[in-house]
């Protein structure tokens, strides 16, 4: 919980000596507790007093980077439970396990495989995050050996699976000039593992039976002087999952319940009994931080992906695109020409179809506020009007020498309008769904 | 150290809705279905009760339709040639209840008529013992033409009828009323949209014990993010005490999910999409697992196989519930 202005100013000197600016300890306390200022301003704060307001201010959940040679993931952080009450800030990290009992090409191949994947979703490029590299061997030097043919095809960021210090050592020197997750401190190694950590200066994740057992562990880790920890409350259903990942993130937002203020680590596929995609889909929705899957499939990773965009997208701002004209596979004056609206999901339906097709084409987006076809048209924000003002604004006429638009097939209602408000001009219905686009042109556009 | 877990005391709970009539109760369906009652958040047992499972409905159609993909005619071969015979499909496939959606026209491209969706409701009825919904095709004239012989052909089964908009629910509520059923009222994703058509509908003397609510869904990667807020929405506002949003909430993934290119298409498609049939059904079950978690109290789908699956997290969702 964040301190007031006057819980601030019992830690300050209370001089009035104005060093920082401010004419009192007081006003400086009010300005402290409205973020208006920084700390450091105040040159006489005591150590003691600094170290419980930094603690104090410091998010509920701790922020927890990795990093990759190249690429980072960033999770925790949160402030909400509901993305309606804000926005959820860091996307769940989705990493692949692999196992160094694998041979050593067949690792490299299957991780330059994954490190390969990329989906474009609407403009979005999307893809996996990185790899969690089991020490299944128990043997440190084969585990070494996996990090180093893994780090040889992929900068991604990693966790490294070693639940001991000689282990995490030796995993930890591979991944040199990297910043990986350590998986995972535990009732026994802790100490060691917490040592691995620290020197190194990699986050650290944490695995007990219970919550009681891991809001134990954080507090000897925290003393042992690691701050960044990820908790891995080894769940394996749907239910234990939602149950413990919505306590945890309670506790940490609502009581500000410091021990436990702290992304998860999950691993959906452990449970064979369970439905990999759909646990994690559920984490997505619900409290994950770090997801790691056993299995690596193109079409459930795509699913997986989309999910977690569409989940953490800022629900005030739709994704748009700038409104304009757009021009796809090089048009010339004879190319057809389509109305669409600026909703980014909606422009990229039809861009990318268009494209997909090989017709060159020219798209006017308007600027519909960024909602789709259908939204945009019950909101008064796609209508004749709006569609002939951006024409005129966007230079259509400059652009083709024919005077046909094609409009999309859900709002053929403003055909006769839209006539009227661009004379001259022939206005054509085109299909309802984008994927239809190719065949209608074939059939319908003679040039 | 015992960490006390956070529970929420919520003052209101999801008001419970029943489909259905046996011969007791002056239908023939084997068995009734209550949906809702529910008063924690989507699961949480560990905070208040669940005391009735959502209801998994599989959509038929009152002929084989023109446009589902090819994944999906496969699925059920000859059955969709005869609706009977599709839905007792859905019934050996473990659906709860028949969704029926009537066409718009005939194979031949002819309107549908009264006759015919009152005959083919007829014979779904004769067919399965399950509860069921009957919708119409999603064109306010049509919709009431072809609803109201079938509330009457029904009389007393307590049917799910729908779809009542703003623009278009007064038919349908007067021949719920009149018959003995229940209205499915649907609202572009919108908690204060949906809480008015509750409203105008309940004003018609319909028991608001007979109106489930459609908040309306988009697939995903195509708008889902905005029903699923909105369900959270409606639902804590529904548990905060608010009247009118205490509707169980239908919500209808199979749908959403199957109009998109992603589920519609194999071919001509980015290689990184992967298996075309694994793509489309994780489309359709990731959709309907997102909407399970954001409270959907009746999910309508359209593939058997993603019935079994969100099927089997829904039972350990419930632990040993039944
Ligand atoms: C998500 C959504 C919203 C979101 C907005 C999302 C956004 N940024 O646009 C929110 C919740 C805010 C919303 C609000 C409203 N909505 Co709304 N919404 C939807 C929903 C569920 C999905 C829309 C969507 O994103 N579709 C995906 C995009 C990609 O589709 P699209 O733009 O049509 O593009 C496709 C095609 O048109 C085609 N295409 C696109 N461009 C072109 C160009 C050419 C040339 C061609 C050929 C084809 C083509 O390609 C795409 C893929 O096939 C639909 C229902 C549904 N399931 O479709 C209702 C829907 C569109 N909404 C509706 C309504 C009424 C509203 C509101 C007016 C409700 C209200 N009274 O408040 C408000 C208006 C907004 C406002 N006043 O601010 C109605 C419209 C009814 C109608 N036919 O008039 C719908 C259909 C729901 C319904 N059945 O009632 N909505
Ligand atoms: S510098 Fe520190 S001690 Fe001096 S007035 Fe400001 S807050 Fe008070």
């Amino acid at each position: 919980m964040a301190l007031t202005g006057l819980e601030i100013y019992k830690l300050l000197p209370q001089t009035n000596c104005k060093d920082c600016g401010y004419p009192t300890c007081l006003a400086f306390a009010m300005k402290l507790a409205a973020k208006q200022a920084a700390l450091k301003d105040c040159p006489h704060v005591s150590e003691e007093a600094a170290a419980k307001l930094e603690s104090a201010s410091a998010p509920p959940i701790t922020l927890v980077e990795l990093k990759g040679d190249d690429g980072a993931v960033k999770v925790g952080n949160e402030t909400v439970l509901f993305r309606h009450e804000k926005t959820f800030y860091h996307k769940p990290g989705l990493f692949w396990r692999l196992r160094d009992t694998e041979d050593g090409d067949e690792l490299k191949r299957a991780a330059a495989e994954a490190d390969a994947y990329h989906v474009d979703y609407v403009g979005i490029d999307l893809y996996l995050d990185g790899f969690a590299v089991e020490a299944a061997s128990s043997d440190p030097a084969t585990f070494n050996a996996a990090i180093s043919a893994v780090k040889s095809v992929s900068k991604k960021p990693l966790i490294l699976i070693a639940p001991s210090g000689d282990l995490a050592k030796a995993g930890i020197e591979a991944a040199a000039g990297s910043r990986p997750l350590l998986h995972a401190a535990n009732g026994e190694n802790w100490e060691e593992m917490a040592e691995v950590a620290k020197e190194a200066g990699v986050p650290l994740a944490v695995q007990a039976e219970d919550l009681d057992g891991l809001a134990e562990l954080t507090q000897k880790l925290k003393e042992a002087g690691v701050e960044e920890l990820v908790l891995d409350p080894g769940v394996t259903s749907y239910r234990d999952s939602l149950e413990q990942l919505t306590s945890i993130r309670r506790l940490a937002l609502k009581q500000t319940f410091r021990p436990l203020g702290f992304p998860v680590i999950t691993f959906p596929g452990a449970n064979s009994e369970v439905d990999e995609t759909l646990l994690a889909a559920e984490q997505i929705a619900k409290y994950g931080g770090l997801i790691v899957l056993e299995e690596f499939n193109p079409a459930s990773l795509y699913a997986l992906l989309v999910l977690r965009q569409n989940i953490y997208t800022d629900p005030q701002k739709p994704i748009q695109v700038q409104p304009g004209i757009y021009e796809i596979n090089s048009p010339d004056e004879n190319a057809p020409l389509m109305a669409t609206t600026n909703f980014s999901i909606t422009y990229f339906s039809i861009a990318n179809e268009v494209e997909g097709s090989g017709w060159p084409g020219w798209l006017l987006v308007t600027d519909a506020e960024g909602m789709s076809v259908l939204t945009a048209w019950a909101a008064g924000k796609f209508d004749a009007e709006r569609i002939a003002k951006d024409a005129k604004t966007f230079d259509v006429e400059g652009k083709v020498s024919h005077r046909k638009l094609i409009i999309p097939g859900h709002v053929a209602v403003l055909s006769g309008e839209l006539e009227e408000e661009m004379p001259g001009w022939e206005i054509m219905v085109g299909p309802r769904e984008a994927v239809d686009i190719n065949s209608y042109l074939k059939a319908m556009w003679s040039n | 150290m015992t960490i006390e877990i956070p529970k929420e005391k919520y003052t209101g709970a999801v008001r419970e809705v029943t489909l259905g009539a046996t011969a007791d109760e002056g239908g023939t369906r084997a068995h009734t279905l209550t949906i809702g009652g529910e008063s924690t958040l989507p699961y949480l047992q560990f905070e208040g009760t669940i005391p009735n499972r959502p209801a998994l409905a599989l959509e038929i159609r009152d002929r084989k339709p023109d446009d589902w993909s090819p994944l999906l005619l496969q699925a059920w071969g000859e059955a969709m040639d005869d609706p009977g015979e599709w839905a007792k499909a859905a019934e050996a496939a473990g659906a709860d209840l028949i969704y029926m959606v009537l066409s718009l026209t005939d194979a031949d491209g002819e309107p549908n008529t009264p006759e015919y969706a009152r005959a083919a409701v007829r014979k779904v009825l004769d067919a399965t013992s399950l509860p069921m919904a009957v919708v119409g095709p999603g064109q306010a004239e049509i919709d009431n033409e072809l609803i109201v012989p079938v509330a009457e052909e029904a009389e007393g089964e307590r049917l799910l009828l729908g779809i009542c908009e703003e623009k278009n629910y007064r038919t349908i509520v007067a021949a719920a009323l009149a018959h003995n059923h229940l209205v499915q009222s649907k609202t572009p994703m919108d908690v204060n949209l949906s809480k008015q058509l509750v409203i105008l509908i309940h004003d018609m003397g319909l028991p608001l014990e007979r109106i489930v609510m459609d908040p309306t869904t988009g697939a995903l990667g195509y708008g889902i993010e905005y029903g699923y807020s909105v369900m959270e929405r409606l639902r804590l506002a529904a548990l905060g005490g608010d009247q009118m949003t205490q509707q169980p909430m239908l919500v209808n993934p199979g749908e959403e999910a199957w109009r998109v290119k992603e589920a519609k298409v194999g071919e001509g498609v980015p290689e990184n999409w992967g298996d075309w049939e694994r793509r489309a059904l994780d489309w359709e079950a990731v959709t309907a697992i997102a909407l399970v978690h954001s409270g959907a109290n009746m999910l309508v789908l359209r593939h058997p196989e993603t019935l079994r699956r969100v099927r089997s997290v829904l039972d350990d969702l419930l632990g040993s519930q039944s």
